[in-house]
């Protein structure tokens, strides 16, 4: 459709039609809907990756030593002889899945996407403070996502030392294949992933204090906006330290420098290494890490806030203190990184101020739980995909959250440390809230993205599919955890040797588990069919399908450059005025003025 | 082959059947002649009760599995710390399933009940400061209570043990276990990694391992002398590769050769003793019903964590840094076994932090025996110390063999 007008425009200065080469449309776009959108692309793909890496590796997990056709199709006989996969490579496979997962989709592609499409749309701008930057960290997105998955294909293997790739393992190549080359693309990919976290956190934190327009004071900004806001910040502050200590593991891995390591001998070789700390890099790591997790979760928060009081047409319950948790959660996550620390030989002391502080988080998120639940009170909710997905969100939000509040607790993490409990906590109340708040995204402003609607009842299917495929992976996996299965093991049945109960308990769920992981994986080709389905052949939308108060639903639905065609929008009043006694629809959109004697909220 | 054909036709024809499912959706859509934004009560009344059923469900899945699997599927813990563990464990599982269910509830019932009713308006209700001071003051007092039982538990875990407490060292490698007990004087040994050797594995700090570790430096057959030996051979000439290799090979035997003569200047024969009666043990660890055990942890290579699920202790091993841990077995094996009605059951240690390929294989049989068996078990071992192991004609300990320090001057 695109590419007559690009033959036929090339290289004119029309400033009429704004007809622009494909390239610089849809490649080198300086637009921030259009990067926004080839972040959601490309963070969709990489996605998919790490999906189908979770079930090559669950196949091994439930059927253990059993030939899969399935597996020697994807990894051929190097990685996976006979259709058995390789120790080596399930460590490999359980690496890339958590980078990926992590930081390329609920990093990239949730604050990536959202951020880019809505800061200017719903603040009214024009564009991001700078296009260019804006370009820039898009491209190097790309190029580390590109690294990362050039790093499955070498021959020694991706990176193998779990997704936190802890020294000395990750530091020696002696200790585990994963950590020669695949190691250093690893990293590589993880510099150049920061450099573009960095300058995109920066853009959005310059645009928001910047470019809002005529009347948007801060505290007439949609929860969604205060959200990315301090999720820039976040980032903004911690990534850089994730940097620092990719750096000084690169320089022991390669100019022999002991910041991690100290008397080792591997392999046979006695390394001369001395007075470096392993619990150096885990302090450095897990000071964006724990961050990490908020940067991840609260754009999906501050998403469903937009969505939940949108389809309830009533307020967000508590404007302010939603405000105010966002605030403090984003305080408080800075300093809690040493609960993942429990067991690592920190000071016990030290530890019991971390139990303090990780605690204190959960007030904060009850208080936004309590919220989300009282906007639905007396709603009049329309439940459209979004919606569902939103109400979802909170739903693992409050089942992950509260199993945090067990792995807080030092004196219980000892016996939860690293196992199963963990990784369903965070699956849970990191990965399905995530991607829950990152479908909502996707099903609420395609329209504003494409201009088109989805499949309601597509839209429909995937939910359901998902939410009991996700919940049943999930779920049973407490009680692995919980009978004591260590995490990243390649095989349980070691289990039989000694103690047969828990063999059975876990080979039963891990059975199970991968069951309900094929039915969610298998009901994402719903999601895809439909977005890309409906890119080309959807429905026009309208221009406010949801009935929605924000700004950017009064931009017209064909995306121009600069957003609206004459001048910038003037704010008049706070997002969220619905159903508002004495107006006559049951919204009020934030350019309306105020009425003759009426009270802003 | 033709099992892959398969699969990538299974591929394929899914995505057909998708295909043909979006056409059918369309047509149906067209007919229905509503935009794709409207959402029919039809539907949203379908929804809203589907998430109310599936509230029940996810209780009812939760309940099953407590029911099938119990929530500590570990059983009874058999360490003192590990049933002080599991009551505040229990204690927290209560206060969070009692929110889980509270909140799911409300969650889940709000969408069922407030699904739009067509003439009833949503009712305009922004805020209410007093309604959000409660739900911030009584999760506030809830963790406060969770917080001082927890910080007062983990106060009795990781403080110091009683004096006591018989020591043991746990050495972690990849991938397996050694223990080291302290033997007669209950004290352990001290080490220096670059004393590891064939025979002393475990790179105990003795008068005599040291020497043998200094010749070993130099004069094993990948040793100093013969490195130089090598590289002064004009007769061959090396790729420039090789011949790095080599010579950082030498440099850094050299590096370690000076910090063993070090070592050995500022050794004190004195400590000798306290390592000698060290007991050296693979494969199984025992352990006494009702002592506390002050354990010791080392990794040779990369970090393990010693875990033990049953007694519920759990430290990481970590190179270049010591870490301990503390806990008092209360259940013999052979009572555990009649607990769990499991003749082949086994207390393990097993490792914990990822550390490579074989990560999952790498544990340790534990057994906990009572007193008296213990004690005969300990009496027999007492025979076997390290020195008995490091002179194995069991005559008395011949002074090991000078290093060649007037070759160093070479250098």
């Amino acid at each position: 459709m695109a590419s007559h007008d690009a033959h036929a425009h090339g290289h004119h200065e029309d400033h009429h039609h704004h007809e622009e080469h494909f390239i610089s449309k849809y490649i080198f776009s300086q637009d921030h809907k259009m990067i926004g959108k080839q972040f959601l692309m490309t963070a969709v793909f990489m996605g998919l990756v790490a999906m189908m890496l979770s079930i090559l590796f669950r196949i091994q997990l439930a059927w253990p030593g059993e030939s899969s056709d399935f597996l020697s199709f994807f990894l051929g006989e190097k990685w996976a002889p006979n259709g058995v996969l390789k120790e080596d490579m399930y460590l490999g496979l359980v690496t890339i899945h958590g980078t990926i997962m992590v930081f390329f989709l609920l990093t990239g592609g949730l604050s990536g996407t959202f951020s880019n499409i809505l800061i200017p749309l719903q603040l009214g701008a024009r564009d991001m403070a700078s296009g260019f930057l804006n370009m820039l960290s898009y491209w190097m997105f790309a190029l580390s996502s590109i690294i990362m998955l050039i790093s499955l294909f070498v021959e020694s293997g991706p990176a193998m030392a779990g997704w936190t790739v802890y020294p000395p393992l990750s530091a020696l190549p002696q200790a585990v294949s994963g950590s020669g080359l695949g190691m250093t693309l690893w990293l590589v990919s993880m510099t150049i992933f920061i450099a573009s976290s960095l300058i995109g956190s920066l853009n959005y934190i310059v645009t928001i204090i910047n470019l809002r327009t005529q009347g948007m004071t801060m505290t007439r900004m949609p929860l969604t906006i205060w959200a990315f806001f301090v999720t820039a910040i976040l980032g903004v502050l911690s990534f850089p330290v994730l940097l620092s200590a990719a750096l000084l593991l690169t320089m022991d891995r390669l100019m022999g420098t002991s910041f991690y390591l100290s008397d080792i001998i591997v392999g046979g070789e006695m390394l001369t290494n001395h007075g470096g700390s392993p619990i150096l890099y885990q302090h450095l790591f897990w000071f964006l890490g724990h961050p990490e997790v908020y940067i991840v979760l609260l754009p999906a928060l501050g998403l469903s806030s937009e969505i939940i009081a949108t389809n309830s047409r009533k307020p967000i319950f508590g404007y302010k203190a939603m405000i105010g948790s966002i605030l403090a959660i984003g305080f408080l996550s800075f300093i809690v990184w040493g609960h993942h620390m429990f067991v690592t030989g920190m000071n016990p002391f030290l530890g019991s101020v971390f139990v303090f502080t990780t605690l204190l988080i959960a007030i904060p998120s009850a208080v936004k739980v309590f919220n989300y639940i009282t906007t639905l009170w007396k709603g009049s909710l329309v439940l459209t995909p979004a919606m569902l997905f939103a109400i979802g969100l909170v739903s693992t939000f409050i089942t992950g959250g509260v199993t945090g509040i067990i792995l807080a607790d030092s004196a219980l993490d000892i016996m939860l440390h690293d196992t199963y409990f963990v990784v369903a906590h965070f699956h849970i109340v990191m990965g399905m809230s995530a991607v829950f708040g990152m479908f909502a995204g996707v099903y609420h402003w395609f329209p504003k993205m494409f201009g088109r609607m989805m499949n309601t009842r597509l839209g429909y299917a995937h939910f359901w599919v998902t939410l009991i495929g996700a919940y049943g992976v999930f779920f049973p996996m407490h009680f692995v955890g919980l009978a004591g299965a260590p995490r990243r093991y390649y095989d349980y049945s070691s289990y039989s040797e000694f103690d047969n109960n828990s063999f059975e308990l876990m080979m039963d769920l891990n059975q199970i588990i991968t069951v309900f992981a094929i039915l969610a994986a298998l009901g994402q080709v719903i999601f895809l069919f439909n977005f890309f389905y409906s890119i080309f052949r959807g429905p026009k939308a309208p221009q406010n399908p949801w009935n929605s108060t924000t700004l950017e639903w009064t931009t017209p639905v064909e995306a121009i450059h600069g957003n609206w065609p004459g001048d910038l929008p003037t704010v008049h009043r706070w997002p969220y005025d619905y159903s508002k006694p004495g107006a006559s629809v049951d919204f009020i959109t934030q350019i309306t003025p105020l009425e003759e004697g009426e009270e802003e909220h | 082959m033709e099992n892959k054909l398969i699969i990538l036709l299974v591929i394929v024809l899914g995505a057909i059947a998708i295909a043909q499912l979006v056409r059918i959706y369309e047509i149906s859509a067209k007919l229905r002649k509503t935009g794709e934004h409207e959402i029919s009560s039809r539907d949203n009344n379908l929804n809203g009760r589907m998430m109310f059923i599936f509230m029940f469900l996810l209780f009812g899945f939760f309940i099953y599995l407590t029911q099938a699997y119990g929530w500590t599927g570990r059983g009874t813990a058999a360490s003192d710390e590990g049933v002080e563990m599991d009551w505040l464990l229990n204690l927290n599982f209560v206060i969070i399933i009692a929110i889980f269910f509270f909140t799911n509830f409300l969650l889940f019932y709000f969408t069922w009940k407030y699904v739009k009713k067509p003439g009833v308006p949503a009712y305009y209700y922004p805020h209410n400061n007093k309604l959000e001071l409660i739900w911030t003051i009584v999760p506030a007092v809830v963790l406060a209570v969770i917080i001082i039982l927890g910080l007062q538990t983990w106060g009795h875990l990781s403080g110091p043990s009683k004096p006591e407490a018989e020591k043991i060292e746990l050495f972690s490698k990849q991938f397996d276990w050694t223990a080291r007990y302290a033997g007669a004087d209950n004290t352990l040994g001290l080490y220096d990694y670059k004393l590891t050797l064939d025979n002393n594995e475990l790179a105990l700090l003795t008068s005599n391992t040291i020497d043998s570790a200094l010749n070993n430096m130099f004069n094993s057959s990948t040793g100093i002398r013969s490195l130089q030996k090598l590289l002064n051979n004009r007769d061959t000439i090396f790729s420039d590769s090789t011949l790095n290799v080599l010579k950082m090979d030498l440099s850094r035997k050299e590096r370690l050769y000076r910090f063993l003569t070090q070592m050995k200047q500022h050794h004190n024969p004195k400590l000798d003793a306290s390592a000698w009666d060290d007991i050296i043990q693979k494969d199984t660890l025992y352990l006494c019903k009702g002592q506390e055990y002050e354990i010791a942890l080392r990794a040779k290579d990369v970090i393990h964590s010693a875990y033990f699920p049953h007694f519920r202790a759990q430290m990481n091993t970590v190179p270049g840094m010591a870490t301990r841990m503390k806990f008092t077995p209360n259940m013999t094996t052979k009572e555990m076994r009649r607990e769990k009605n499991d003749e082949n059951f086994n207390y393990i240690l097993m490792c914990n932090k990822i550390c490579g390929g074989a990560h999952y294989k790498m544990k340790m049989i534990v057994v906990v025996l009572d007193k008296s068996a213990y004690k005969k078990w300990m009496d027999g071992k007492k025979k076997a110390t390290f020195k008995d192991q490091y002179f194995p004609v069991a005559a008395a300990p011949a002074p090991a063999a000078p290093a060649d320090t007037t070759a160093v001057t070479m250098n």
